[in-house]
């Protein structure tokens, strides 16, 4: 084999990674665009000029959401397990909102009638809002740790059903983080509408972005500070080889300010989160002068680092456990076996790049202003 | 401690969100390839006719799709939420098509069916084709992925058990993605998926020409669909064919269950065309029978014989007794106390562990099963008689029904050519609509239902595959399930109706030809 399990074992860290800050930065935008058309567009035309910008490319950027549900599940196997089954409800709940992304993109331009795309209009809000918001709290969660655990079976369990499962993962820190991820979104939404509508659309998008830029910076600091005073686990020492215990067999310790013990040891890594903040800085600024579409690149890249940052502070860890730290997930023990990951290492390298041709290819034929008479016959 | 309601619970939701998704998924494999069709009519005539064919019967697979979209994320979703240990003990083999099916294929259909939609200003003729053939070809691949991991679950080779892990782990990809299972069970579904799409294409026509409205596009929305229907009723027999040969191969339980075959009949065996079996004491209490013909289908031979469900359970019984050998061997093995023999024990008894797990069901210690834990271990290794044997021939014989329906559209179409004025015959078209769902449904419960007890062959009971989770909360979400999913159906059909009526936006003067430069927008 072409690469040895460990090294495998860290690039689809890498991989998923990428997947879903693809996820972010396509399907999150056109999210962020869908919520935004609600206040930039002030009547039902100025709305559909809105979407259309979209209209092309929505569907296809869903599936960076379905393709990193579908490459956690072959790679990691076990985080699909735990995850999806643990935070049933939080899952669900995702799933009923984005239903409603598909159905209001198609339905709504299909009666030309006031009531029928004003009520698609908050299906399309609903489905765009929730996820962005649960992803962010997701994220939260995962820094505070989870209350699951892996029975001698080597079945998964979660304390609580239904109200007393959900409620708990609507913390305020995880809110908080849920609300950074709604702003840095909502940056890159309104920059975009920037880019592809004609005025007075464009000018009253860009108008707000700043002000997005400086809120979702503002939350992700606050965030940060908040995380440092959390005890996190550390990984003292991974379950030997052959065992069979695999998970549960590790070790684990709780230490103080264990989130940032990554950025402490390796002090390098606090480029993530300062590349992060210079991302939007830089973004808000080149907003202010007019340059949006390098407003776009620099936000974008400011989006994707502030997805690494919690990333790298729970590395080893992808899903820590606050019931049993030993049932914790980490990037060495959730994984599929080396052949799986070889060959869909192979599949990501190959399709990822040929998908990303042909999206930019259309992107690149779509582009173009937007204006008020345009209706998109989707 | 897994409850058997919940279990059921599990089993419902999943069969439901399920079988609703697949009510939009063939009308998409099959539209997807008569848009095709229509759009290299236009490209090569230049008839407008032909592109306000592609461009209202693209209204409709947009409307399907949507919906089919939607819905297809939610059983992605389920083998998470809802079958976690599922996800566990196979997600190393299962995983890996439906990444593929998101990587290879969503990504090329998503993609391209945005500019199919709103590319008509951006394109020439010749390139919106090519976005036309690029959809529906990331369609047709999304359907080979997929069932590539369901023909796993059916003929589960090229993997193997892993201690370690206490989970299946992939031991030979390019077996697993050619498994003749799946190759069949892939032009098959697609053959059902076109029925669908070619029918549905005549069904309203036909209401148009029942109408007399817009009769040349209705006619030539026909002609194209009866043939599409045809070749692939044609192909879909073939394969179907095929089909039975792999379930003769791998999965006798199945086979015998949807033939209702208890006793071993002497080759060849008769084949019943009604039955009434009796599944308590396992017998068919009435049933009439055409002799030969089953031995001949099942085995393309007068001299094999095939097993009846009653010699299966028998047959099954050892299995059972070496799966809880290999239970408690593999038991002793994870908890170190293990010796040579029981090394030795696992060894040779490892294939049958899925029927060890089996017996979780059935006895009170599944590693030292009593005589009679064991018999009933083995009775219910088998799946129900009864939706088997039904859904089957309610597959077939609708299918069977479509072919002459269609066949007579195409004689009063092309030969009689008063098909506009027969229409006692168009008012039977237009229901036969509905006629390729049910068999497509119908074959998709066959080759679930007959797989039962076991949600991965032999390997994996479904019991054993469910998350834990508790009896109320799945209660709950099957109820939101089928609450918003009937909202949303009634929102679809609503809006396809009104399309329908509505009918397609005739270009003025389509005999006009569209010369090359011109434009391609209305």
């Amino acid at each position: 084999m072409l690469f040895d399990y460990d090294t495998l074992k860290i690039i689809w860290w890498v991989l998923i990674g990428v997947l879903l800050i693809g996820f972010a930065l396509t399907n999150g935008t056109d999210m962020a665009v869908s919520v935004l058309s609600l206040r930039v567009g002030k009547n039902q035309s100025e709305r559909g000029a809105i979407l259309s910008t979209i209209a092309p490319h929505w569907d296809g950027n869903q599936v960076w959401l379905i393709t990193a549900g579908g490459a956690i599940f072959a790679a990691w196997p076990e985080i699909y397990s735990a995850a999806f089954s643990g935070l049933y409800w939080a899952m669900l709940l995702l799933l009923f909102t984005i239903w409603m992304r598909p159905l209001a993109f198609d339905y709504r331009s299909q009666i030309k009638s006031e009531r029928w795309q004003k009520g698609w209009d908050i299906a399309l809000l609903v489905g765009s809002l929730v996820p962005m918001l649960i992803c962010g709290v997701a994220f939260g969660n995962l820094l505070e740790g989870l209350p699951f655990w892996q029975d001698a079976d080597l079945r998964w369990h979660y304390e609580g059903s239904f109200l007393t499962a959900l409620l708990p993962l609507l913390n305020p820190f995880a809110l908080l983080c849920g609300l950074t991820s709604v702003f840095m979104l909502l940056t890159q939404g309104a920059l975009w509408i920037g880019m592809r509508t004609e005025k007075p659309l464009c000018e009253r998008a860009v108008r707000i972005a700043p002000y997005f830029s400086l809120v979702s910076l503002a939350l992700f600091l606050i965030c940060g500070l908040w995380a440092y005073s959390f005890d996190a686990l550390s990984l003292v020492s991974r379950a030997p080889e052959g065992s069979f215990n695999l998970i549960t067999g590790k070790s684990v310790q709780s230490v103080p300010h264990g989130l940032f013990e990554n950025y402490l040891t390796h002090p390098i890594t606090l480029l993530v989160p300062v590349i992060a903040c210079l991302g939007i800085v830089l973004g808000a600024i080149e907003a202010k002068r007019g340059h949006i579409a390098k407003a776009f690149i620099e936000n974008a890249v400011g989006v994707a680092f502030i997805i690494i940052t919690p990333a790298t502070a729970l590395f080893p860890f992808l899903m820590p456990s606050s019931k049993d730290p030993a049932s914790s997930l980490t990037l060495w023990d959730a994984t599929s076996s080396q052949l799986t990951l070889t060959v869909m290492m192979f599949a990501v390298i190959i399709f990822v790049p040929l998908a990303l041709g042909y999206t930019i290819f259309a992107y690149h034929r779509m582009w173009g202003r937007a204006g008020k008479d345009e209706h998109s016959e989707y | 401690m897994i409850s058997e309601t919940m279990v059921e619970l599990s089993r419902w939701q999943f069969a439901a969100t399920s079988l609703y998704h697949f009510l939009f998924v063939p009308l998409t494999l099959g539209l997807s390839w008569l848009l095709v069709v229509m759009e290299i009519c236009y490209v090569r005539s230049g008839n407008a006719v032909y592109r306000d064919m592609v461009k209202f019967w693209g209204k409709i697979f947009g409307i399907n799709f949507a919906l089919g979209v939607a819905t297809g994320i939610t059983l992605e979703f389920e083998f998470g939420t809802n079958w976690s240990n599922y996800s566990h003990y196979v997600g190393d083999i299962f995983g890996a098509p439906l990444a593929f099916e998101g990587l290879m294929a969503f990504f090329l259909e998503s993609t391209f069916i945005g500019l199919f939609f709103t590319g008509w200003n951006r394109f020439s003729k010749k390139g919106h084709l090519v976005v036309t053939i690029l959809t529906a070809l990331g369609s047709n691949l999304s359907a080979m992925w997929i069932l590539i991991a369901n023909a796993w679950m059916q003929y589960p080779e090229f993997s193997q058990f892993s201690p370690e892990h206490m989970r299946m782990e992939m031991t030979d990809w390019w077996g697993l993605v050619f498994s003749p299972v799946a190759q069949v069970k892939f032009i098959h579904t697609l053959c059902a998926g076109y029925c669908v799409g070619g029918m549905f294409v005549i069904g309203v026509s036909a209401w148009y020409m029942l109408k007399n409205r817009c009769i040349d596009f209705a006619k030539r929305s026909m002609t194209i669909g009866i043939t599409f229907t045809l070749c692939a009723l044609g192909a879909g027999g073939l394969t179907g064919d095929k089909a039975g040969l792999e379930i003769t191969a791998h999965q006798p339980a199945k086979l015998a269950a949807m033939e209702a075959e208890y006793e071993t009949q002497k080759a060849p065996a008769s084949w019943a065309v009604v039955a009434i079996p009796d599944e308590e004491k396992m017998e068919r209490r009435f049933s009439i029978d055409v002799p030969w013909l089953f031995g001949l289908l099942a085995t393309h031979s007068i001299d094999k014989q095939v097993p009846g469900l009653l010699e299966i359970v028998q047959k099954n019984e050892q299995r059972v007794k070496n799966g809880a050998v290999a239970l408690a061997a593999l038991n002793k093995i994870r908890n170190g106390s293990a010796d040579e023999t029981d090394r030795a024990a696992f060894e040779d008894n490892r294939k049958d562990l899925g029927y060890g797990m089996l017996l979780k069901r059935y006895a009170q210690n599944p590693e030292q099963p009593t005589e009679s834990e064991v018999k009933a271990a083995a009775r219910g290794s088998v799946p129900s008689v009864w939706i088997s044997f039904y859904s089957f021939r309610t597959m077939i014989g609708l299918m069977g029904l479509i072919g002459l329906l269609a066949a007579g559209a195409a004689f009063f179409l092309w030969y009689t050519k008063d098909l506009i004025k027969r229409t006692w015959y168009l008012k039977i078209l237009v229901p036969a609509i509905a006629l390729p769902y049910i068999a497509s449904e119908a074959g998709w419960l066959l080759a679930e239902v007959g797989r039962q007890p076991w949600a991965i062959q032999d390997i994996l009971p479904t019991f054993e595959a469910t998350s834990t989770l508790s009896t109320s909360d799945v209660a709950l979400s099957l109820g939101l399930f089928v609450a918003i999913y009937t909202v949303l159906l009634v929102i679809m059909v609503y809006l396809m109706v009104r399309t329908v009526k509505k009918g397609p936006e005739l270009t003025p003067d389509p005999r006009k030809i569209i010369r090359a430069g011109e434009t391609n927008a209305i």
